[in-house]
């Protein structure tokens, strides 16, 4: 078995309120080097809140998260800053890309935090460009590129740092069924080039199209299959 | 993969290159290119009125100066004053060599007012109705002494003296009317017809000049019934014996009575006049303050509207590994420089203001390289207590809410 880039052990994650919501409920996760897996459930089952805490933005309330060997708990904000600088890479469903910028400006911006020149941002970016093959929109804006392209210049820039695990909510959500094959063909794409890979989706034909399937429901995970 | 330190000491940490944060903060104010301008611009007219207050009290300061430099601060003038009995005294017929003779003088002239002589343009006026001008005897040294020059036509020397001849003061030919002085305008002055030879400048250190009418010493008790003593002394003497000059003065002029005679350094109350603008520049300078600060506070709240609507872009930057120090430079950058983009405008608009007031005055535009200083420091502490509060706010900000904000 490959080393873990994810481990999980009886993750909770509650939001207070009245009555409180246990958005994760125990969840026991391992996720090792090179997988590509859906995390798969119906809305409100856990699995934004899950790939808040796979990508530290979000600390659990119980058990431990250990990314990329890294025990979660234990560092402090500033550390878990420079882990999603330089470990993590994340695919957001509304894309995120700065209006008004340049295609090549935004992958660079995925650097921007590793204290990297803009020139050497700049070069990096143009190579992940060609990487999801759209050197031919280095110039473009955001709102001159297409939903798919869009997209593909998120995963572009969360992959510009390298990262040891991609992680994607829902980044087939806004696009049609073409674009978003074409998104997940780019995933299957960075799967055999070696890249982590977890990929939120409640779209169950994308989830079956990948080689494991987590289901989440109610903040716990019912079926792990591969 | 590399990095299996459990302490996260395997990690470089995240980097944010101090000139990455003033492109991220410029870049976020190009987004919004009116707002920005508009919030800027109440620093703007802060620092412009400030800058402007300054440079126009600065320029006034340089003309003054500029005049004294040109006109000399070494001019006495000595005039009788008053008896204790409250009559005006008059100055011996002799007082004029009397000064001469005082070793370091170098210049004496003097005015002496003819009686009961009014200066009419006809001679059909009313003799009731005065119109403020005085009648003078003047020495043929005067106009040199008081530092004056003649706007039109010549000045009264010995040839002229004997004559009915007159030299109006700058208000005095406004008052009559008379721009002439090719000898064809002539002025009733005590009854008799005195022909127009010249027309003076303004004379800054004898301001009592501009509104009399100027006739030879001769010509005055031939004609005039004017009675040959003085009213009044300009003297010049070395610049550094001013002080001893106005010591013996009095006793020197009249012996008898010297403390009737009132001595006075016209320079000084040119200098004083210079000095009663400080008063309005300070205040002026408070409004322009108060309008620093109501700039300030608009800038405080485009901030705290931009942190707001900013909550995703604040996630995403999180998510590629900003820390809270790095949100918090980037906001609290931008507001600095929303800040210097106003002084900056505001700095050039009060320049301009200074250059076009001082132009449309004849004064020599000037600007003291502190007050622009001053304004570089305003508009950055300002720019940095401004977004102080919205920068910390954007930097508390948790991650996942900022990215679950729609
Ligand atoms: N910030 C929050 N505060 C309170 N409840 C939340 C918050 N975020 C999510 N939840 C709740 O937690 C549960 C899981 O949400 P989420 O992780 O977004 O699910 P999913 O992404 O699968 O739709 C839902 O019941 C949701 O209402
Ligand atoms: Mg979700």
């Amino acid at each position: 078995m490959s080393e873990a880039v994810v481990e999980l052990a009886g993750v909770v994650r509650e939001y207070p309120g009245a009555p409180p919501v246990r958005a994760l409920d125990g969840v026991d996760l391992r996720i090792g080097a090179g997988e590509l897996v859906a995390i798969v459930g119906p809305s409100g089952s856990g699995k934004s809140t899950l790939l808040h805490v796979l990508g530290t933005l979000d600390r659990a309330d119980a058990g431990t998260v250990r990314i990329d060997g890294h025990d979660v708990g234990a560092l402090s904000d500033a550390q878990l800053s420079a882990l999603r600088a330089r470990r993590i890479g994340f695919v957001f469903q509304q894309f995120f890309l700065t209006p008004g910028v340049s295609a090549l400006d935004n992958v660079a911006d995925g650097l921007l935090y590793t204290g990297l020149s803009l020139r050497e941002r700049r070069d990096r970016a143009h190579d992940g460009l060609a990487a999801v093959g759209l050197t031919h929109r280095e110039t473009h804006r955001p709102n001159q590129l297409s939903g798919g392209e869009r997209q593909r210049v998120a995963v572009a820039r969360a992959l510009a740092g390298s990262p040891s695990l991609l992680l994607a909510d829902e980044p087939t959500g806004n696009l049609d069924t073409v674009a978003g094959r074409g998104v997940v063909d780019l995933l299957h794409e960075l799967h055999r080039a070696g890249t982590t890979v977890v990929v939120i989706t409640h779209d169950l034909d994308v989830a079956r199209s990948l080689p494991r399937q987590v289901h989440l429901r109610d903040g716990r995970i019912e079926r792990d299959a591969a | 993969m590399s990095g299996r330190d459990v302490s996260g000491v395997g990690v470089e940490p995240s980097r944010l290159r101090p000139r990455d944060v003033l492109r991220v903060a410029g870049s976020g104010l190009r987004a919004r290119p009116l707002r920005a301008v508009l919030s800027a611009l109440g620093i703007a007219v802060g620092i412009a009125a400030m800058v402007a207050v300054v440079g126009i009290s600065a320029s006034s300061r340089e003309q003054v100066n500029q005049q004294l430099d040109a006109l000399g601060t070494n001019l006495l003038t000595v005039a009788p004053g008053t008896t204790l009995r409250g009559e005006t005294a008059a100055l011996p017929a002799d007082s004029v060599d009397m000064v001469a003779r005082i070793g370091p003088v170098t210049t004496v002239s003097a005015t002496g007012t003819v009686p009961d002589a009014a200066v009419y343009r006809t001679d059909r006026i009313d003799s009731g109705q005065t119109n403020g001008l005085a009648v003078l005897a003047a020495r043929p040294d005067l106009l040199e002494t008081v530092a004056g020059t003649v706007a039109g036509g010549r000045w009264l020397d010995d040839a002229l003296g004997s004559f009915p001849a007159v030299v109006l003061g700058s208000t005095a030919a406004e008052r009559l009317g008379v721009t002439r002085t090719d000898g064809s305008v002539a002025v009733s002055l005590g009854g008799e017809w005195f022909t127009v030879v010249g027309v003076l400048d303004p004379v800054p250190l004898a301001p009592e000049l501009d509104s009399a009418a100027l006739v030879g010493w001769p010509v005055a008790a031939s004609l005039l019934d004017f009675d040959g003593s003085p009213t009044v002394l300009y003297e010049r003497s070395a610049e550094s014996q001013v002080d001893a000059v106005r010591s013996v003065l009095p006793a020197t002029v009249n012996p008898e009575n010297p403390e009737e005679v009132t001595v006075s350094r016209p320079s000084d109350a040119l200098a004083a006049q210079a000095a009663t603008d400080e008063t309005l520049t300070t205040l002026l300078l408070a409004l322009g303050g108060v309008a620093l600060l109501v700039g300030g506070i608009g800038v405080a709240n485009t901030m705290v509207i931009a942190v707001l609507e900013r909550r995703s872009e604040i996630g995403l930057r999180r998510a590629l590994g900003a820390t809270r120090a790095h949100i918090r430079r980037q906001f609290l950058g931008e507001s600095v420089l929303l800040a210097a983009l106003g002084g900056v405008g505001g700095a050039l608009l009060g320049g301009a203001v200074t250059a076009a007031f001082a132009a449309s005055r004849g004064w020599p535009p000037a600007l003291p390289s502190w007050v622009l200083a001053g304004a570089a420091g305003a508009t950055i502490v300002v720019g940095a207590l401004a977004g102080a509060y919205p920068a910390a706010r954007a930097a508390r900000m948790s991650p996942t809410a900022a990215l679950t904000a729609t």
